[in-house]
């Protein structure tokens, strides 16, 4: 309904004044169209979809309260997500405490493929097929899913920021307080071992010549 | 086993790298990140190196593979809630 789809919100001083000023609308429309990836960033951080939405909740009623405060030091979606980062954060750490989460454990399952062998390719891996088929597109989708929960925190948050939700390198490194060149080796091991999973798979299942 | 030989008179701008260097580059090099003379050298050594170019497919095709999520949505009960919370707000 309401949401802002492809990208197209209004400049921030339009969207703090109007929030200020209690424009339903626009309250509405960045609910409708930052929640969904925020979902899946709160989820890196916790063990349920609840915990997700809990975490989202508690993102927005903090954005409410804090609105008039908001100094425009950074970009209204840079600020609310570094809210979203930190209440997530909390509720994590909350969580594990009580919750054996593996991801908290992992320690790089093993992953047979992240790169050539000391001194080259012996011979090129093969091609991927294009996942045209429903039924491909979907393992993969779970397969995706399940990496991104295998990968060590730190590197499953940037990457979900980065290739999940889209952000740009300079969003990242500003929501984490992180620098360019650490957020991209955390970006940069966790798409290696993604694409190491998905290599083992489509091994897996490739058909007889 | 490829061995990429860079051409004699870029010798002295082109950087050469082996294969799993070359693969270290992937994210600075879609990025952007870095200099001209180590840009050369990854595109170089791509033009002549099957299995680093199949790499690279490999790498954008997951990153493709990452944004394709599944739609989630917030309930319409919490987002109720919300749009209560924001009009009380404004009766302070």
């Amino acid at each position: 309904m309401g949401s802002f789809a492809g990208g197209a919100l209004p400049p921030d001083d339009v969207v703090v004044t109007a929030l200020r000023a209690g424009d339903e609308t626009m309250f509405a429309g960045l609910l409708d169209t930052w929640s969904q990836g925020m979902l899946r960033v709160a989820r890196s951080y916790v063990s349920t979809d609840h915990s997700a939405e809990e975490v989202v909740q508690d993102t927005w009623l903090a954005v409410i309260d804090g609105i008039g405060r908001f100094e425009g030091r950074s970009s209204v979606k840079t600020w609310v997500y570094r809210i979203l980062v930190n209440t997530a954060k909390k509720r994590g750490v909350r969580e594990s405490r009580t919750l054996p989460w593996s991801a908290f454990e992992y320690d790089g399952a093993k992953v047979t493929d992240l790169g050539p062998p000391p001194g080259g390719w012996p011979e090129p891996t093969a091609a991927w097929p294009t996942p045209e088929g429903e039924a491909l597109a979907s393992e993969v989708r779970g397969l995706i899913a399940e990496a991104l929960g295998r990968l060590p925190p730190r590197q499953r948050i940037v990457i979900t920021l980065r290739d999940v939700e889209g952000c740009t390198s300079d969003e990242v490194c500003d929501i984490l307080d992180i620098t360019a060149a650490n957020q991209r080796v955390l970006l940069h091991r966790a798409r290696m071992a993604v694409r190491g999973w998905l290599a083992d798979y489509y091994e897996s299942v490739k058909q007889p010549e | 086993m490829k061995r990429f030989i860079s051409e004699t008179r870029a010798v002295n701008v082109v950087k050469r790298f082996t294969c799993d260097e070359l693969v270290e580059l992937l994210t600075a090099y879609l990025e952007d990140a870095l200099d001209q003379a180590e840009r050369d050298g990854v595109q170089a050594h791509l033009a002549s190196c099957e299995g680093c170019g199949r790499y690279l497919d490999q790498f954008r095709a997951t990153i493709v593979a990452l944004g394709d999520r599944p739609q989630e949505k917030l309930s319409a009960d919490v987002r109720d809630r919300l749009m209560s919370a924001f009009r009380q707000r404004q009766r302070h």
